[in-house]
């Protein structure tokens, strides 16, 4: 990487997308893409994800605000000028052309001819370990095949950025995830920096340096993976990232960051500020914990502990989780090691670390 | 084991037999439909554009005598026997009247000879040879033309290729050979042409006027295309005629066109729109667009958005990335409008024929005065079977070009 990797390749500010005037596709966006990293915009459909991409692409104007790009504003430069490359989830290879010319289309356009242009796509292809498929056309190849035919040709052209929409989503599971390890490996051996959309938290968390989120059009966080799973900003966030189990209660007192919470059963529980503010004591609350923060304990009296009834145990092939059910509230899902299963229909006191039960409003 | 192998095998061709059968069951109401109102048709078309049955039914003997003659010498006496002799074997008027009209359509003036000959056929019955062509020549000098019996010679077999090759202004001359006809008699190759360039000129203001409109419907949302859509297909909701007849109120000299141009000072007199090829081309366009449209549309809304907006984020310019990307996918719905529109085109009768001059008659019209006018189904079916030709040529030209682009996939 020649340039500082904290230094900030794209910014959005202040950017609004408006279609109709009234409602925002995106709001209030501000945003940084720094140089080198693998960024990724989740959230789920109709979140403005995917609008922003296009905006950075150039296929849709900023309704305000201004995307600068190492400093200077783009929104004048067409997208054909702007040197990203694009990756579809549909592939967008050109039918009519061979595997081979699809990957040369962006160096025939630039006015790269013979020889060079004949190892750059050469390089491209084997980089996608796709050498000897020159002259197929797209239609005799696989999803997998095609979506890396399509990265070539994303890449082969040196591009400032790469900007991916959902590019992983048309392959069944296995191939997907395959495919998710060979993205990483390819960004880590070039060092273009990436811009990547997907609904899939679990691919965002696989594949990102960074991933900032959306919904409603707003940016509700944007953190390193595991800030983002272990402290996500809102309750939005750490609904969508990652299984969670949510309890409901009232806020009773907060001191210096610890927050004390009381369910409608009577329990209270302590736990650590997520989003309050200034909520004041007797506001509406959720506590949220991960599955694996849950644990058996055998002191049902003890401090941040629960009962409940084991309603189900569900295989997962490397560990297990019961499904415990807690008094007026939704199910809660604990992990557990493989081993004896807790019984279900059995009586059980659960274990709520208070350092990992983050209260949100 | 080879039991339950030879077992499952049954049952799998048992399977296929059904299923042949269940399919044939379903296509079969269609396929007698198509072999009577399709197959048969044409099949007769060909067969009349290569028959020629009136003279070997009618004068048998006199053929068989004519067999042996030179065509260039006197005709055999012998020829006029055998030809009283048919004469004599006809059981009505009308098997000569068939004779009569076929030949005089080669030699003028053999109609009256034949009936002539075949009043007086009683007379006839019980001369010889070389009195039963005195007999003849008593009733007409012109019984000794050798011209006249060569067509009746060249005519004594039932299958001919003479309705085909006038029909490409080509004959065959007195010892066989094919030659062209003389330049002044020379018609259907001329008007051949005039029918593949009036085709070929409205395929292309076709293809002009579609290719824009078919992408920007392509580029709404399904429901607005839809309901303009609709108004692509208004025109099929009216007759030919009508509409035909509407382009003569429109394109005359006084009517609406030239008012409005006359009216915005445009031009001075009013322009000849009506009874030219301007006319013809104006409203077979109309007639023709929506089978140029409909497809066009159905291949560009097969295209997605994606293809163009890739090329452009890898640096084509918009309009660059539309013909290099987005042109070359259409090309499956170009070929197959152009074809469409110009085998269609090189039909029309009714159009050429109400609104242009006689200068703009395709060849449908030729079919239409010789099956209609001059009753000699050869020729019509003939000619009827040179379009046939060039429609199967196109096709053939289409196939090469549908497969050979491998654009199947």
């Amino acid at each position: 990487m020649a340039s500082d990797p904290s230094s900030v390749l794209v910014r959005f500010a202040g950017v609004a997308k408006t279609y109709d005037g009234t409602t925002f596709a995106v709001r209030d966006l501000d945003l940084d893409v720094r140089h080198g990293e693998f960024l990724t915009l989740l959230g789920p459909s109709g979140s403005g994800k995917t609008t922003t991409l296009m905006m950075l692409a150039g296929f849709e104007a900023p309704s305000t605000g201004d995307i600068l790009l190492d400093g200077r504003s783009i929104r004048a430069t067409p997208a054909h000028r702007r040197n990203f490359g694009m990756v579809f989830q549909s592939y967008a290879l050109f039918p009519h052309l061979s595997v081979g010319d699809n990957v040369a289309y962006p160096l025939n356009v630039r006015g790269v001819s013979g020889q060079e242009r004949r190892d750059r796509v050469a390089r491209a292809l084997a980089m996608v370990r796709l050498e000897g498929y020159q002259t197929r056309r797209p239609s005799q190849l696989s999803g997998g095949q095609q979506q890396r035919v399509a990265l070539a040709r994303a890449l082969v052209f040196e591009p400032t950025l790469v900007l991916m929409d959902e590019p992983l989503g048309a392959l069944d599971k296995q191939l997907r995830e395959h495919m998710q390890i060979e993205l990483k490996a390819l960004h880590r051996q070039l060092g273009i920096t990436f811009v990547y959309v997907t609904h899939d938290q679990g691919e965002a968390l696989t594949l990102s340096d960074r991933v900032a989120v959306f919904q409603d059009g707003a940016l509700q966080q944007v953190a390193p993976v595991d800030r983002l799973y272990e402290a996500p900003a809102n309750r939005f966030v750490a609904g969508f990232v990652g299984d969670a189990t949510f309890l409901e209660g009232r806020l009773v007192s907060r001191h210096s960051g610890a927050v004390e919470l009381e369910l409608p059963g009577g329990w209270r529980l302590r736990g650590v500020d997520g989003d309050l503010g200034d909520a004041p004591p007797g506001t509406d609350v959720v506590a949220v914990v991960r599955p694996e923060r849950i644990a058996f304990t055998s002191e049902p009296a003890g401090e941040n502990a629960l009962s409940a009834t084991v309603e189900d145990v569900i295989y997962f092939g490397d560990h297990l989780r019961a499904r415990c059910a807690i008094d007026g509230q939704a199910v809660a899902t604990v992990k557990v090691p493989l081993g004896p299963r807790p019984p279900v229909g059995g009586a059980v006191s659960l274990h709520l670390p208070a350092e990992h039960l983050r209260i949100y409003r | 084991m080879a039991g339950s192998e030879a077992d499952a095998a049954r049952a799998l061709a048992r399977d296929r037999r059904a299923r042949v059968l269940q399919a044939l069951g379903l296509t079969a109401p269609l396929l007698v439909f198509l072999a009577f109102t399709f197959l048969i048709p044409i099949g007769a078309l060909l067969m009349r554009a290569v028959e020629n049955p009136e003279v070997a039914r009618a004068l048998p003997a006199t053929v068989a005598v004519l067999d042996s003659w030179d065509t260039v010498s006197a005709p055999p006496d012998g020829a006029y026997r055998a030809f009283a002799d048919d004469l004599l074997a006809m059981a009505e008027p009308a098997d000569a009247g068939g004779l009569a009209r076929r030949l005089n359509s080669e030699l003028p003036g053999a109609r009256s000879l034949v009936m002539g000959a075949f009043r007086q056929r009683e007379s006839f019955a019980t001369l010889d040879a070389p009195a039963a062509k005195a007999a003849f020549l008593a009733l007409d000098e012109r019984w000794q033309q050798p011209e006249l019996w060569r067509v009746i010679a060249r005519n004594g077999s039932r299958w001919t290729p003479d309705y085909l090759l006038a029909s490409v202004d080509r004959r065959r001359d007195a010892t066989g050979d094919v030659v062209a006809v003389p330049e002044e008699q020379a018609v259907f190759v001329r008007i051949l042409l005039r029918t593949l360039g009036i085709g070929a000129t409205v395929t292309l203001v076709c293809l002009v006027l579609a290719y824009p409109l078919a992408w920007w419907l392509s580029t709404l949302p399904v429901r607005k295309a839809n309901r303009l859509l609709i108004l692509v297909l208004v025109p099929f909701w009216t007759s030919v005629l009508v509409r035909v007849a509407a382009w003569i109120v429109l394109l005359q000299s006084e009517g609406l066109v030239n008012r409005a141009l006359a009216g915005l000072g445009w031009i001075d007199r009013p322009l000849e729109l009506l009874f030219n090829r301007t006319g013809v081309i104006i409203a077979m366009v109309h007639i023709l667009l929506p089978f140029m449209i409909l497809p066009l549309y159905s291949v560009m809304k097969g295209i997605p958005r994606d293809y163009q907006r890739a090329a452009v984020s890898l640096g084509s310019h918009p309009l660059g990335a539309f013909v290099r990307v987005f042109v070359p996918q259409t090309l499956p719905g170009v070929t197959a409008g152009v074809l469409l529109v110009f085998i269609l085109a090189i039909g029309y009768y009714v159009t050429p024929a109400l609104l242009g001059g006689p200068a703009d008659q395709m060849l449908s019209s030729s079919v239409a005065q010789y099956a209609n006018v001059e009753l000699n189904w050869g020729m019509a079916c003939a000619l009827g079977a040179v379009l046939l030709t060039a429609t199967l040529v196109l096709y053939g030209v289409y196939r090469r070009f549908a497969t050979g682009e491998g654009l199947t996939a």
